[in-house]
Parts: structure tokens; C-alpha cells; sequence
């Protein structure tokens, strides 16, 4: 219920920033999807709220100190030899970034 | 007439107090996770219907669950570490302890006194009084090489009391043998290749399987035979070629087995392997539509159903054993998780995350006959599991 209600604000408030959004931002209907595939498919790993699985924790902690590039580079080209996947045919840079972003955030750790 | 008053009354006051409720068999029951609720729902497949809906299990985003003995209890190994003792015929969470801060799975013991957990975080095994979940044990899984704890993934049960498991980041198999639960001798086998993801054990016990994610093949364990070690079999099913992404861990739950073949999910490759037991020898490869993850027998051996990983989750696929080749492809909706066979398997159950349902097919069919709401559904567990190893 918690997290139903924090969903709809979010969808909410991304609703109202679209037009203030960057060029490459994607777009909010694109970031609904976006946090679906985090908190589902990246959470079949990482786990829905990040804390960790077969995959690392994502939380801002656990992240910290590590630059966003870099980490940009890792959901798109995956860590060969790791069971971390490349994500690039699903997600494009933009989109990786905003990924990026929300996890350094805490958006999906409660 | 008096007489006749008092025992009226009498009987009137017997009935009152025998206003239980109605008593019902347990062979049709079972347990859907709602993985993001951290709640469960209990269901029957007599009917298909929900009985009850129990709340308060944490974390259930990778959860499973195994049943006591007589098939009432159904202990849920949560994500966050949760272990929950559910009364499946009250509809109510009984105990609960946090055991560990990430765990994956459990078992319960051949005498069903037992129930063991495995952990990512901190890496091990834990093991708890079935009644009361009071600890018992602790295993922690520090490679034989010396380092850090490593996550343990494919912890089943075996006869004769025993557990065994693999830790996925130091290749190794364990056999915990429990015939002391205070005291477990632990037998250690290093370098079973690399990085076992998930394990089986078959259904009468013998074999324990590790799916390797690291390299090609399965590593096995002969448990009539433990001091002959692990051995590798289907070395090279993929030789040679580059392996495509995966983007979720397939399973090894149960055992996929007809008429000696096993089929069993390659990783890295869209296709089921087929495998005879007798000779552990590869005898096909099936082409599927993804990275397969369910890799499930029809109870009767003649059918295997096939669900698969990210971006293909939408889909499930029917294999003929006789055949060895995909007969069918079905559609129930968005974020196919989890399928699961009535006792006899005249019906299937599958639960479909993004669409907030359940449909049940009839397999001869294969025409849904139900659908039940259930919020982000995932694993399915029907109470005949009670009677059965590995599960
Ligand atoms: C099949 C399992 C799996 C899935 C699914 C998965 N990951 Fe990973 N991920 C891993 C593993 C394993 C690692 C650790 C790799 C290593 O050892 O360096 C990792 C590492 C990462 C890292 C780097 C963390 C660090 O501390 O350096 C990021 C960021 C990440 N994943 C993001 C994602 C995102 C975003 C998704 C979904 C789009 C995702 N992952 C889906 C398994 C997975």
C-alpha cells in the first residue's frame, strides 16, 4: 500500500516535471516503464528493493563513491564474466542514466 | 418429560459449542506468493478458488516455500531473511523470525523436524526447530579455500536426514548430514565447477544436480555413492559458441524426468537439454523461445511446460517428450513467473506478475479455465510437495 501510494506520487510528480524535462530525459510515461523493469527485472537480481541478491545491493550506500559512468557503462555493456547482462537493447543511454540516477537516490531501497 | 427437557438442552448446548469450523482434506490446497506485498494467498484446486490471504511475511520479492509433513504448515523463506510459519487451514502467520539479512531458499528435513534456510547474506546455511523455529544450527559457508562467506544457492534435502547445497561463489557442494542435528558432519567438495546457480535432487533421492552458470554442464553428485565425489556431466553442450544474455536466473526446482530423460534448462542458450539419466548423456537439444527458467514434467511424464526469462516472459511453451519438440505455445499475459501442476496434473496453474492474476488451464486442452486476481503473483505450491524430497 505504502509503496502502491508512493508509485502514484511518483507518476504524479513525474507527470507535472515532462515539460521541464531535459531534452533526453525520457519521457514519463517511458520512466513508468523504466521503474517496472528496475524494481521487477533488475529485482529479480538485486532484489525489488535493492538490497541485494545473486547481484549486489543498488542502494545509495552501497553505490557510493562510484561514478555514474561508470555504472552507466555497466547496465548497458553488462560486467562480462559476471552474471550482471548487457541491458543496451532494452534501455538506451538516456534511460540508463535516469536508472542510474534513481538508484544513487534511493528511490527503490525503502 | 422432564428427562426430555434436559436432554434437549442438553444437545442444544453440545451444538453450540461443536460450531467449528467445517472440516475440509488438504490434498487440494496450496500457497501463491504475492511478491509485492509480502503477503501469500491460500488457494484450492478443487475449485479454484482463494481460501484465505495472510499478510505480514516482509519482503517477499524471491520467495519459496516448503511444507511440513502433514501437509497443514507451509514454512515461506522471504528475501529479507524472513522465515514465516503459515497455518494453511486457519489462514494464519503462526511464527515468524528474521534469520539473516538476504536468504534465497530452504528445505525441510527427511523427518520433517528440521527446516533449513540458505543464506546470501551473511552466506550459509541456517537451520531451525520446525515447531517452534527455534535455532538449531548455523553453517557458515567460508570456502574450504579460506575467504569470505560465499552465497548458497540449491539447498535441497536428501534421505537419510541429510541436506546438501552449493556455494555459489567458491564452487563447491556441501552434504550436511543431520543425524545429530546439534553436531551436522559436513562432507566438502571443492571445485565442482564454476558458479553453481541453482541444484536439484531427484525424486527418489539419489542424484543431486548443480546447474552451473560460469561453464557449461551440471555438476553431480552420486548420494548413494558420496565418496566417489562430483563429477561433471554435458561438459560441452555449448562449446564453442558465444553465450546470449541472461537476464534471469532459471530454475531447478523439482525434477523435469520422463521416461529416463531429464530436461533441464541450458543458460546462456534458448533451448531445454535433454538428458538420460542412465548414462547421463546428452540426448537433444530442444529449441525454445528464450532463456528457459521453469523446466516442468506434466506429473505424468508425457508433457514438458517451458516458461522463460526476460524480454520473453510472456510465453509458455509445451515440449512432447516423444516428440522432443515444442507441440505448443501459450500466451497468459505479461511476466509469466511461475507454473505449477495440480497433484495429478489435470490442471496447471501460472501465475501472470504484470496482470495481477492467476489462470489455471486444463492440460488437455489447454484452455484456461479459471482466472484469480492476486496481486504481482510468482511462486505457486501446492501441498502434495508435502510428501515429496527435494521439495
Ligand atoms: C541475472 C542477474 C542480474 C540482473 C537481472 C541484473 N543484474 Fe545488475 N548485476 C548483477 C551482478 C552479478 C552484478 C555484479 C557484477 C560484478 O561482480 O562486478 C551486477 C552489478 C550491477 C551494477 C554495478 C554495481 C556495483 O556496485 O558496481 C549495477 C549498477 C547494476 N548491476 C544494475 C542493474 C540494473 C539497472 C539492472 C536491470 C536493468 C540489473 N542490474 C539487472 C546481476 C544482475
Amino acid at each position: 500500500m505504502h509503496r502502491f501510494f508512493l508509485r502514484s506520487l511518483w507518476a504524479l510528480a513525474a507527470a507535472l516535471f515532462t515539460v521541464s524535462a531535459g531534452a533526453d530525459e525520457p519521457s514519463a510515461e517511458r520512466r513508468e516503464e523504466l521503474a517496472h523493469l528496475l524494481e521487477q527485472d533488475c529485482g529479480s537480481c538485486h532484489g525489488m528493493t535493492m538490497k541485494g541478491g545473486l547481484g549486489p545491493a543498488l542502494t545509495p550506500e552501497a553505490l557510493t563513491g562510484k561514478p555514474v559512468d561508470f555504472l552507466v557503462t555497466t547496465v548497458l555493456h553488462g560486467r562480462p564474466g559476471t552474471a550482471m547482462p548487457p541491458w543496451g537493447q532494452f534501455v538506451n543511454e538516456a534511460e540508463a542514466r535516469w536508472l542510474v540516477e534513481q538508484l544513487k537516490r534511493g528511490r527503490f531501497s525503502d | 418429560m422432564i428427562r426430555f427437557l434436559l436432554y434437549s438442552l442438553l444437545f442444544a448446548l453440545l451444538g453450540a459449542c461443536a460450531s467449528q469450523p467445517e472440516l475440509r482434506g488438504s490434498n487440494d490446497l496450496g500457497v501463491v506468493i504475492e511478491r509485492a506485498d509480502g503477503a501469500v494467498l491460500v488457494v484450492e484446486n478443487s475449485g479454484n478458488t482463494v481460501l484465505h490471504r495472510v499478510e505480514g511475511l516482509g519482503d517477499l520479492s524471491h520467495a519459496s516455500l516448503v511444507y511440513s509433513r502433514d501437509g497443514r504448515y507451509a514454512y515461506v523463506f522471504g528475501r529479507d531473511g524472513g522465515l514465516s510459519k503459515v497455518d494453511i487451514l486457519r489462514g494464519e502467520l503462526v511464527t515468524r523470525v528474521v534469520q539473516s539479512g538476504n536468504s534465497i531458499g530452504g528445505a525441510i528435513s527427511q523427518d520433517g523436524e528440521l527446516i533449513a534456510v540458505s543464506n546470501y547474506e551473511p552466506g550459509g546455511v541456517r537451520v531451525f526447530d520446525a515447531d517452534d523455529l527455534v535455532p538449531i544450527a548455523d553453517i557458515p559457508a567460508i570456502p574450504s579455500a579460506g575467504g569470505a562467506a560465499s552465497k548458497v544457492v540449491g539447498l535441497v534435502d536428501a534421505p537419510e536426514q541429510r541436506f546438501v547445497f552449493s556455494l555459489f561463489d567458491s564452487d563447491e557442494i556441501w552434504l550436511a548430514d543431520f543425524e545429530n542435528p546439534q553436531d551436522p558432519q559436513i562432507t566438502r567438495y571443492a571445485e565442482i565447477g564454476r558458479a553453481p546457480y541453482d541444484a536439484l535432487i531427484t525424486a527418489d533421492g539419489r542424484y543431486y544436480l548443480a546447474g552451473l552458470f560460469g561453464e557449461d554442464g551440471l555438476a553431480l553428485l552420486d548420494l548413494w555413492r558420496p565418496e566417489e565425489g562430483v563429477r561433471k556431466v554435458l561438459e560441452d553442450y555449448g562449446r564453442g559458441d558465444e553465450k546470449l544474455p541472461v537476464y534471469k536466473m532459471p530454475h531447478l526446482e523439482g525434477f523435469a524426468s520422463a521416461s529416463n530423460y531429464m530436461f533441464v534448462p541450458a543458460v546462456g542458450r534458448h533451448e531445454v537439454l535433454v538428458i538420460d539419466e542412465r548414462g547421463w548423456s546428452e540426448v537433444a537439444r530442444i529449441p525454445v523461445a528464450g532463456q528457459p527458467v521453469f523446466v516442468r514434467a506434466r506429473p505424468d511424464g508425457r508433457e514438458v511446460w517451458v516458461n522463460f526469462a526476460f524480454p520473453d516472459n510472456d510465453r509458455i511453451q509445451i515440449i512432447d517428450v516423444e516428440e522432443l519438440q515444442v507441440v505448443d505455445t501459450l500466451r497468459p499475459g505479461k511476466g509469466v513467473l511461475h507454473m505449477e501442476f495440480t497433484p495429478r496434473g489435470d490442471d496447471i496453474w501460472v501465475s501472470v506478475r504484470d496482470d495481477n492474476k492467476l489462470v489455471v488451464y486444463d492440460t488437455r486442452t489447454r484452455e484456461a479455465v479459471a482466472e484469480l486476481p492476486a496481486r504481482s503473483p510468482s511462486g505457486i505450491f501446492f501441498t502434495h510437495r508435502a510428501g515429496q524430497l527435494g521439495f
